[in-house]
C-alpha cells in the first residue's frame, strides 16, 4: 500500500508501525502533526503535556516501564527538554525511545534558527535525519531497534521542508507493541554521582560502537558517479543537490548526523578531486570532515543562514540560468495578522492606546507586535514575558511598575509562565500580568491544553482553574475581563497598574476560530454618519478598510465582535 | 518525463490546502512520483501562502524556485504578481481577479497596484484571469474558488475529465461533492 503523506504523518506511521506504546508532546511548528496523527490510534497512549520537559520525562518513564515511547517538539522545545535529555543519555532505555525534533531553517514559524544537531553531539545521543516521507517512515520505525540495541534514546531530526512536504510512502509490516519486563536497576536508572560516574564510560563506549555502525548502515549511503566532484550532504539539502547535479557528482548522503562516520568519509574523499559539504544551518559535518584533516568547501559557498533550494546549489556551481519576470509596481507585503474578531485585539488596543510597555510571549498574540497596534516591546521564549517583566520592574522600580505589563497565553502560561509568576509573588515586584485566555493553543492549530477541559482526543479532562491557580501561587489580586469590552479592559489595566501589589488580569474569551464559538452577524458602516476619523482603523482589523474616504466593513470577514463599534464616536457602525 | 512544477498561491484561509490535496492525490493515482510542499503555522493567519506541487518520473526537491513553475494557480491578484517571477517564460498563470487588501494597504502604509495583471501580460507573461469568486458563488459557495480555478487549470494536464471528477468525489466530504463538481465544471468550461 502506498500513500501521499507529509513527513510528520510518515513519522507518526513509522512510530506506530514500530510498536509505539506511549507518546507525550508539546505542540510546536513544524512538529505538531506527528502527535496529532498519533492521537488517532487507539492502541497508543497519546497526550499533550504542559511542556517539552514533562513530555520527555513521560517518554522516559514509559521506556523505563518497558514500552516503546516517543516525544515530539520543535527545535526550541528541545532547549526545554535538554535537562532530561542529557542524563537520559546516561541511563539509556528499557523500551526503545525516540525524541522527534523539528528544526525550522528560515524561521517560517519560530523565534530563532538553532541547529538541533548540536544537542545530539553534546548529549552523545545518536540522531537520524530523513530526507523525505519514505525515509521519515523507515527511520522512525527502525529507530526503536537502534535505541534498544545500543541502550540509548534516539533523536529523529526533521526540518520544516521534510515535516510539511508530502511524498509517497510505501508501508512495511507493523510490529506489535510489546511491554518488556521492568526490573529494578538502581545503577542504571538512579543517576546520583556514584552511579552516574560509572555510566559515563558506557556512554563513551556506546558512541564508539555507534561510530562503527555509521561506517556501514542503511542511514549513510554513497552514490559514486564522478571522480571530479564529491558532495557530502544530508536531509533536504540532498534533494536539492540531486535535483541540480543528478548523476554528475558523487554523493555521500548522511542519514545519521551523529555520530558521524570516519573511514567512510575518508574513503569517499579519497575518490574525488574536489570535495564539498552542503548542509543547512551550522557547519556540523564540515567541521567533522576538517577535523579528519580533509580539505573541503562548505560554509564559504553555502550559507549558514536560512534555507537552501535547488537554486542555491545551481548558483554555487554556476549552473543557474532561470530568470523570472516581475511586475514593475512594488508588491505590498502580506504579513500574517490577528484574525477578524480575535479576542486578543481589544486588550492590545487598550495597552497600545495607554502606551504601556508590554513584555510579550510566544503564540498568536505575538502578532500584537505588528502595525497598527505595535503593542509589544519584547518577545524572547516561552514564559519569558512574566520573568522578563519582573526583571524589568526590579531594575527600573516603581515608575516602570505603573506602566508595564506581561501578556501570555493560557497554554504558554501552563508551559512555563507559572514559575515566573511564583517569582513575581515571592520576590515581590508590583508586576501586572495579563493572561490572554482564549481557551486553546492557537498558533499551532488548536490543540487542547490543561486549561481547556479536554484532552488530546477531545474527551473531557481535568481543567486547571486559572484564578485559583494564580492565587495559590501567591497573587492576591486576580480579576477576569472580557476583551471584547474595551471600557472594562481599560479600567482593569489602569486599576491593576496602580495598586501596590502584584496582580493578574485574565483576559478571557475563546478563540474566534473555534467551532464552538457562535459568530455574530457582520456589522456595517453607515457612510452618511462616518466622519472618516479613522479611529476604527487603529484596531488593525482585517475586515475594516477605507474605501472612497469612508470606513468599510468586509461582510465576508466580519464576525460581529463589536469592538470597532465601541470606538466610533458617531454611531456610524451598526 | 521531466518534472512539472505547479504553484498554488493565495491568502491564508482561501482553501489552497484542499486544492493541493486533490491535485497531489490525483497525480499519484495517475502513476507519477509526486511531492507537495506547504508551510503551516504563522503563514496561516491571513498571510501570503504558497503550496508547491511537483510531479514526474522522479521528483527530488519539494520546492519551486525562480523561473521554474509551469503553472501558477493564484487565488488573488496581488499574490499572482508576488510569485510571478517563479513562472517559466512559457508558463501560465491562472488567476482569480479577486482583490484582498493586505494590512499594509488597509492602514495606508502601502498601495495596492492599480492594474497588476496587465503589468504581467505587458511583460509577456501568459495570464488567464477569471472572476472565480462569482462562479464559486454560482456553484453554491464562495469557498469553492479553489475548485473553480482547478477546473480552469485542468486542461493543462494530460488527465481525462472523468479522472478529475473521480478525484473530487474521493477528496471532498460527500455533502459538498455536487457543489464542487459544479464549481469544477464552471471553471473547466470557462
Amino acid at each position: 500500500m502506498k500513500k501521499l503523506l507529509i513527513g510528520n504523518q510518515a513519522v507518526a506511521c513509522g512510530l506506530h508501525d514500530g510498536g509505539l506504546g506511549v507518546v507525550s508532546s508539546y505542540p510546536g511548528t513544524p512538529s505538531t502533526e506527528i502527535t496529532e496523527f498519533l492521537s488517532k490510534y487507539d492502541d497508543i497512549h497519546s497526550e499533550w503535556a504542559p511542556n517539552e520537559k514533562v513530555a520527555c520525562e513521560v517518554a522516559f518513564g514509559a521506556s523505563l516501564a518497558g514500552a516503546r515511547s516517543s516525544c515530539a517538539m520543535k527545535h526550541v522545545g528541545l532547549n526545554v527538554a535538554a535537562d532530561p535529555l542529557f542524563t537520559l543519555s546516561y541511563t539509556g532505555v528499557n523500551g526503545g525511545m525516540v525524541i522527534c525534533v523539528a528544526d525550522d531553517p528560515a524561521k517560517h514559524s519560530s523565534q530563532n534558527e538553532q541547529d538541533s544537531r548540536h544537542y545530539a553531539i553534546a548529549s552523545k545521543v545518536p540522531m537520524l535525519e530523513p530526507a523525505d516521507s519514505q525515509e521519515a517512515y523507515t527511520f522512525a520505525k527502525s529507530a526503536f531497534e537502534l535505541s534498544e540495541k545500543y541502550d540509548t534514546p534516539v533523536i529523529l531530526r526533521m526540518c520544516t521542508r521534510i515535516a510539511h512536504s508530502q511524498s509517497i510512502v510505501e508501508f512495511s509490516e507493523k510490529q506489535e507493541a510489546v511491554l518488556k519486563n521492568y526490573e529494578k536497576n538502581p545503577q542504571k536508572y538512579i543517576m546520583m554521582p556514584g552511579n552516574a560516574i560509572k555510566r559515563h564510560p558506557f556512554v563513551e563506549e556506546r558512541t564508539a560502537k555507534l561510530t562503527e555502525l555509521a561506517e556501514d548502515c542503511m542511514y549513510n549511503t554513497v552514490e559514486y558517479n564522478s571522480d571530479e566532484i564529491g558532495i557530502i550532504t544530508s536531509g533536504c539539502s540532498y534533494l536539492y543537490v540531486k535535483e541540480v547535479m543528478g548523476d554528475s557528482a558523487s554523493i555521500l548522503k548522511i542519514g545519521m548526523p551523529n555520530p558521524l562516520p570516519v573511514q567512510l568519509i575518508k574513503d569517499f574523499a579519497s575518490k574525488v578531486k574536489k570535495l564539498y559539504v552542503i548542509e543547512e544551518l551550522d557547519p556540523i559535518i564540515e567541521n567533522h570532515v576538517k577535523s579528519l584533516g580533509i580539505e573541503v568547501v562548505g560554509k564559504e559557498k553555502f550559507s549558514i543562514l536560512g534555507e537552501f533550494s535547488q537554486q542555491t546549489i545551481a548558483k554555487a556551481f554556476d549552473m543557474d540560468n532561470k530568470v523570472g519576470v516581475t511586475a514593475d509596481s512594488e508588491i505590498p507585503m502580506r504579513p500574517p495578522m490577528m484574525c477578524a474578531g480575535c479576542p486578543h485585539r481589544g486588550m492590545f488596543y487598550t495597552l497600545s492606546k495607554n502606551k504601556i510597555t508590554v513584555h510579550g510571549d510566544i503564540g498568536c498574540y505575538t502578532l500584537g507586535a505588528v502595525a497598527p497596534l505595535n503593542a509589544l516591546d519584547s518577545t524572547l521564549c516561552m514564559g519569558a514575558s512574566i520573568s522578563g517583566l519582573h526583571g524589568y520592574n526590579a531594575a527600573r522600580g516603581e515608575e516602570a511598575e505603573k506602566k508595564s505589563v506581561a501578556v501570555i497565553g493560557d497554554s504558554t502560561f501552563m508551559h512555563s509562565g507559572m514559575t515566573g509568576l511564583v517569582n513575581v509573588a515571592y520576590n515581590a515586584t508590583n508586576s501586572t500580568v495579563i493572561i490572554l485566555d482564549n481557551s486553546i493553543t492557537g498558533m499551532t492549530g488548536h490543540q487542547q491544553n490543561p486549561t481547556t477541559g479536554y484532552n488530546i482526543k477531545g474527551d473531557p479532562a481535568a481543567k486547571v482553574d486559572l484564578e485559583a491557580l494564580c492565587k495559590a501561587l501567591g497573587i492576591n489580586r486576580v480579576r477576569v475581563v472580557d476583551p471584547y469590552d474595551l471600557k472594562a479592559c481599560e479600567t482593569a489595566v489602569k486599576e491593576e497598574l496602580a495598586v501596590e501589589e502584584p496582580s493578574v488580569i485574565i483576559s478571557r474569551r475563546p478563540c474566534v476560530l473555534l467551532k464552538s464559538v457562535k459568530l455574530q452577524p457582520s456589522l456595517n458602516v453607515d457612510a452618511d454618519k462616518c466622519k472618516s476619523c479613522k479611529r476604527c482603523m487603529g484596531l488593525g482589523c482585517p475586515a475594516i478598510s477605507m474605501k472612497d474616504g469612508k470606513a468599510k466593513i468586509d461582510n465576508t470577514l466580519c464576525v460581529g465582535c463589536g469592538v470597532c463599534k465601541q470606538l466610533c464616536a458617531f454611531d456610524a457602525i451598526v | 518525463m521531466e518534472t512539472k512544477s505547479i504553484m498554488i498561491v493565495g491568502v491564508g484561509g482561501q482553501g489552497s490546502l484542499l486544492a493541493s490535496k486533490l491535485l497531489g492525490r490525483l497525480l499519484m493515482d495517475e502513476g507519477y512520483d509526486v511531492k507537495v510542499s506547504e508551510v503551516h503555522g504563522m503563514s496561516q493567519r491571513g498571510g501570503s501562502v504558497v503550496t508547491y506541487v511537483r510531479f514526474g518520473d522522479k521528483v527530488y526537491s519539494p520546492i519551486i524556485t525562480e523561473g521554474e513553475a509551469d503553472i501558477i494557480i493564484s487565488f488573488e491578484k496581488l499574490e499572482a504578481a508576488r510569485y510571478a517571477k517563479f513562472l517559466k517564460n512559457d508558463g501560465l498563470i491562472v488567476v482569480n481577479t479577486q482583490q484582498i487588501d493586505p494590512m499594509p494597504v488597509i492602514i495606508g502604509a502601502a498601495t495596492y497596484p492599480e492594474d497588476v495583471l496587465s503589468e504581467l501580460t505587458d511583460k509577456g507573461l501568459n495570464v488567464e484571469a477569471m472572476d472565480a469568486l462569482s462562479l464559486a458563488i454560482e456553484a453554491g459557495s464562495p469557498k469553492a474558488v479553489n475548485i473553480v480555478l482547478m477546473g480552469r487549470a485542468a486542461k493543462q494536464f494530460d488527465i481525462p475529465y472523468e479522472r478529475w471528477i473521480n478525484a473530487i468525489e474521493n477528496t471532498v466530504a460527500e455533502r459538498f461533492v455536487e457543489m464542487n463538481k459544479k464549481a469544477f465544471d464552471l471553471g473547466y468550461n470557462f
